[in-house]
């Protein structure tokens, strides 16, 4: 049984306590008029008026911007307008990315979870417990994204520019898609998402456990049955997730593979956090049975998915930059312009790190070239969630500070105490699992 | 110069795996294991020194992948400039994306092609080569442990036949 140490007890606390305060800071800090706004942004880059003429320059060369926004006179108060949104988004926005995040880590462990047990995997089972720690945490991180949500509906944020039915009534593109992006079938779709993951969760860790004390495998067989019925509703309830909660902040915009992309993201960072933990656990003494050769396919499948992920990001953008229709194009041309950076680093930290730092195949096997792997991919991967709702919600006055930086420790704390909490309930080794043996005796 | 050689052969990959360990642990030279299939760890278990085969296959992935750029960039750039999809800037770096498969597909072929023609080569392959394995078992569904024998014929006898050996037989090799 693995107790849940005091020391990562309170760091845990800590992170929590201290991302709060950060939460806090960025609410409070976050302008209330448009004066407020204007000043903030003019303290911040000192040249206000340059940024405002690229914009404007900017805007005449997007024809449909340009339509909707010279309106001569008009503009320049509702350009402050914008602004205060923005500014008023950005501690929201900062929340619902984090939020998302560590939601999103063990919605792709409860994925790679489901793919073992429907496949009969035999060298996964010693790691099932770990697995099942992790998705514990669908279930405060699903409801907190989804009270986000639900305050996005209530007008408490910005976030989701078709939610303001003001905006939708100028809108032809918006009125059109109203059949399916309104708030109420929105709401409606997020809470059948989360039933159903947390469903399977609860219901195969009962019988993960159950079968430890069982005496034939009907728990197993029964397990293997509801998990290839979970990943058909996974695959589906997955993608239009990722429409409904990332690719609806730009509603205009779309792209077919982003359910695709977004399941990339989340596998990825939810093996390389099982590979994290595993790696603690082993350090602390638990898991004994766990051997490199189980660390080596983690580390295998960190770097298979980080190439997966680079395969889909790169078929998105360039099929969108080749045919450089002005609706779709508009994406790439607001990262490309504000978030040269967050944009481009992503791609380092997500596919050339790990490329080259686990090719190697020996590398695959320490520890801590696993772990600093696995530190730059989930930060990479922050930034991909980060670079597809920020320009979207903030536009050019984002910023990695105080609300960002909170929240990510926020959750981070949140995370860690709810895994490990979930893991000190339960022995870390499934005792009756038919393919227990196998496991131990995993070798590649 | 021929010696003598002592062939047993095992009809499971696990008790060759065992039977090679056990030999390994007797501090025996095994000399060749010959299989029908790829037999995971074997080579750890032998003591074989490790393959070099990545290497070369990440050489031959750069080289693919420099020989795509310098080709693109002459088919492309340089000998006919070409406007396709209204991208007329002439420049490789702003053109990138649309060669990126291009790269990424060369430095496959490269990588592919030119690791088996190594490993071809380095394993002494060619088109009509006699076979080198001593028993056409080894083809099918047998697996056969080959070892020197230095004066210690019933020794190596005793110790295969204890590692699950169905079959023991001495035959002549010439050493090449």
């Amino acid at each position: 049984m693995y107790t849940f140490s005091n020391r990562l007890k309170i760091a845990s606390i800590v992170l929590m306590i201290v991302g709060a305060l950060g939460i806090i800071g960025g609410f409070v800090m976050a302008p209330g008029t448009i004066a407020e706004a204007k000043e903030m942004v003019a303290s911040h880059d000192g040249g206000h008026g340059d940024a405002h003429a690229a914009e404007a320059e900017h805007a005449t060369k997007e024809s449909d911007h340009a339509v909707a926004e010279s309106h001569g006179e008009e503009h320049d108060a509702s350009h402050d307008q914008h602004l205060l949104d923005q500014l008023k988004n950005r501690p929201w926005a900062a929340l619902y990315v984090a939020a998302f995040f560590f939601m999103m880590i063990s919605l792709g462990v409860l994925a790679f979870y489901a793919i073992q047990r429907a496949a009969q995997a035999g060298w996964s089972p010693l790691l099932f417990r770990v697995m099942e720690g992790i998705t514990s945490y669908l279930v405060p991180g699903g409801i907190i994204v989804f009270v986000i949500l639900l305050l996005s509906v209530l007008h408490m944020n910005h976030l989701f520019v078709w939610m303001d039915a003001d905006v939708v009534a100028q809108d032809a593109l918006l009125q059109g898609k109203s059949g399916y992006l309104n708030p109420t079938f929105f709401l409606i779709r997020a809470a059948i998402f989360l039933a159903g993951w947390i469903g399977y969760r609860e219901y195969s860790r009962k019988l993960s456990i159950a079968q430890d004390d069982s005496d034939d495998n009907s728990n197993f067989k029964l397990n293997f049955r509801i998990s290839a019925g979970f990943l058909v509703f996974y695959l589906i309830s997955e993608s239009i997730m990722s429409w409904d909660w990332i690719m609806s902040v730009e509603p205009h915009w779309f792209s077919t593979l982003f359910g695709w992309y977004i399941f990339a993201s989340m596998f990825v960072s939810g093996i390389t956090v099982i590979a994290m933990v595993t790696i603690y656990l082993k350090s602390k003494g638990h898991l004994p049975d766990v051997n490199d050769s189980h660390i080596h396919d983690l580390a295998k499948f960190m770097f298979g998915i980080s190439i997966f992920w680079t395969y889909l990001w790169f078929s998105q953008f360039m099929l969108i930059w080749y045919s450089n229709i002005p609706e779709e194009v508009t994406y790439y041309v607001t990262r490309i312009a504000d978030y040269k950076l967050p944009f481009f680093g992503m791609v380092a930290m997500n596919f050339l790190f790990p490329v080259l730092l686990l090719m190697n195949s020996d590398y695959k096997r320490i520890n801590w070239f696993v772990v600093l792997t696995g530190i730059v991919i989930l930060a990479g991967h922050y930034m991909d969630i980060f670079n597809a709702i920020m320009p979207s919600t903030v536009g050019k006055n984002w910023y990695i500070g105080i609300p960002e930086i909170g929240s990510v420790l926020f959750f981070a704390g949140l995370f860690i105490f709810w895994i490990f909490r979930a893991l000190s309930t339960q022995p870390l080794q499934p005792k009756r699992n038919p393919f227990i043996e196998e496991s131990r005796h995993f070798h590649y | 110069m021929a010696s003598k050689v002592i062939h047993a052969f095992y009809d499971d990959d696990d008790v060759l795996m065992l039977a090679v360990k056990k030999v390994k642990a007797a501090k025996l030279h095994i000399d060749e294991v010959y299989c029908p299939f790829p037999v995971h760890g074997l080579d750890k278990a032998m003591g074989l020194a490790p393959t070099r085969l990545a290497i070369t296959a990440f050489l031959y992935g750069l080289v693919g992948l420099t020989v795509a750029t310098l080709m693109m960039n002459f088919i492309m750039i340089e000998d006919w400039p070409q406007d396709i999809g209204g991208k007329p800037s002439f420049s490789y770096l702003e053109n990138l994306p649309a060669f990126v498969p291009i790269m990424f597909e060369l430095t496959v072929f490269f990588a592919a092609h030119l690791m088996v023609i190594t490993f071809y080569l380095r394993s002494r392959l060619w088109p009509f080569k006699e076979a080198e394995n001593p028993d056409v078992r080894t083809t099918d569904d047998h697996f056969l442990m080959e070892i020197e024998i230095h004066d210690n014929e019933q020794e190596l006898r005793d110790l295969l036949m204890n590692t699950g050996a169905v079959e023991i037989n001495i035959s002549e090799k010439n050493s090449h």
